[in-house]
């Protein structure tokens, strides 16, 4: 039996589930929107940010996407908002609002 | 067909296990059941079987050992008794839920304290409610021929199996035994080619994820489900191996029940000693018969109402104490079996055999005299009893 991942939610049903719950695919992350656990939300300010790159690597959700080797604002969806970002920011380009989107 | 030949029953599971050769055992050692790992670490030794043997410092890391294993793809097998079976209990349970079908020799032994190691049922019975399949033996014959049945059980329904035998009883003691032909085995128990498998590079797969609470129960109902189907395979499967080697299984085995007025029901090695019992009363005109639980999980409600309903008075023999104050574990589920039966027999608890505490003729004979005085009393007085201990 092979279930995608993306079918699987709340409302499915016990024989909708995977014997043991097991998952066929990789990368199902995406499909769980950690973002709602926020409490705290990452404020990016382009004008500031000189594109160091430092707050990337740092993120422990994989929550900065990189794109044409500049980062973009923040993945909102997924970000948890533990601000490690705005801690080793050396430009003050992010900072932390309580609440938000 | 067949070799005839004389083996204890560990040293049976052993040759069991040699003659599927599955692909990995992680074990660890205790009394009774550490002869199981030593043959069969012999088989290695001499090349007889080409098994990955992970010799592990615990028996928390032998489940351990099983659910990685199994989980990659291979045959996971151990064997394990008593406090070590104990030791396991959260894995156990990790096992069933992911629906790993690991199968694991148990060999009976009471639980500490006081320290003990001979044999009575208050391991395996302590983990009833983990979500394996508990399959017990009256003799070596029974324990080698479940063996043999275990994995196309497991394998089938995706569910881990336990095989148990009583310590020192039917671990130790020698007897007559048929041992089926290699290639016979072979042929039984077949290749094992799980559909998803963590050592498959084609897909990438994720085993034991959280189950937060909007899945969970479902989780666990799935699971519940897999349990009752088990009982069609377990049924199909002993018809099948009754094909190959003349030795039929079912989930219960009734012993001179059809027209029985009186009954026990016993789990394990004391089948044997209370089917000597039935044999003496029969002869004297009583109407004895013995029912056997082979299969305890699942439990086989249907077949065990139908067997005992006709019946006046009914004695469950409990191996374990349960210490819900008002009976065994085995008398608990065979009552409430009968609960929609349209007729039912008076019914009684005996907690015996604790802790290799001796079980002879004499101690069924005091139970069918029992029996009869209930049905003639028309009341069955107490019903939590203890037999063969010192009392005032």
């Amino acid at each position: 039996m092979f279930r995608s991942a993306k079918d699987i939610n709340e409302r499915s049903t016990w024989q909708e589930l995977t014997p043991g719950a097991e998952i066929y695919e990789p990368a199902t992350s995406k499909l769980v929107m950690t973002g709602e656990w926020r409490t705290m939300t990452p404020v990016f300010d382009p004008e500031r940010c000189k594109q160091c790159m430092l707050c990337v690597p740092y993120c422990p959700d994989a929550s900065i996407p990189v794109k044409d080797g500049k980062r973009t604002d923040t993945d909102l969806d997924h970000c948890k908002g533990c601000g490690i970002c705005a801690k080793v920011c050396p430009f003050e380009a992010i900072r932390m609002e309580l609440g938000g989107k | 067909m067949g070799t005839n030949t004389r083996l204890s029953g560990n040293e049976a599971v052993a040759y069991a296990m040699k003659q599927i050769n599955p692909d990995v055992m992680g074990a660890f050692p205790i009394t009774p059941s550490t002869e199981i790992p030593q043959y069969f670490a012999s088989y290695i030794a001499n090349g007889e079987v080409d098994t990955e043997f992970v010799p592990v410092e615990s028996e928390h890391s032998a489940m351990s050992t099983c659910i990685g294993a199994s989980a990659a793809g291979a045959r996971a097998i151990t064997a394990t008794s008593s406090a070590g079976l104990a030791f396991m209990w959260e894995l156990l349970y990790v096992a069933a839920s992911s629906r790993l079908p690991i199968v694991m020799a148990v060999v009976n032994r009471a639980l500490t304290g006081p320290i003990n190691i001979n044999n009575d049922h208050s391991d395996s019975m302590g983990c009833r409610d983990t979500g394996w399949i508990q399959i017990y033996a009256e003799n070596n014959q029974e324990v080698y021929d479940n063996y043999l049945q275990a994995m196309p059980i497991a394998e089938h329904c995706r569910l881990p199996v336990m095989i148990c035998q009583d310590g020192f009883i039917t671990s130790h003691a020698l007897a007559n035994i048929q041992l089926l032909e290699d290639e016979e085995v072979r042929g039984f128990v077949g290749e094992y080619n799980p559909e998803h498998y963590l050592l498959n590079p084609q897909e990438p797969l994720a085993v034991g994820p959280y189950g937060v609470s909007p899945y969970y129960m479902e989780i666990k109902k799935a699971q519940a489900e897999a349990m009752k189907d088990a009982r069609e395979r377990i049924r199909q499967v002993g018809k099948d191996f009754g094909e190959l080697s003349g030795r039929f299984y079912d989930m219960i085995e009734e012993y001179r029940m059809e027209d029985a007025e009186f009954a026990v029901v016993v789990i394990g090695s004391s089948a044997g000693t209370g089917k000597a019992a039935v044999n003496m009363l029969r002869e004297r005109g009583v109407k004895a018969g013995l029912v056997k639980l082979r299969v305890f999980r699942p439990f086989p409600r249907e077949e065990l109402a139908a067997a005992l309903s006709g019946c006046r008075a009914v004695a469950v023999m409990d191996k374990a104490e349960g210490f819900s104050g008002c009976g065994g574990p085995v008398f608990a589920e065979t009552r409430s079996a009968l609960y929609d039966a349209e007729t039912r027999p008076l019914m009684v608890n005996y907690v015996y055999g604790l802790g290799g505490r001796d079980v002879t003729t004499d101690t069924f004979e005091t139970v069918f005299d029992a029996l009869q005085k209930i049905a003639e009393d028309g009341h069955v007085g107490e019903t939590y009893r203890h037999i063969g201990v010192r009392e005032e």
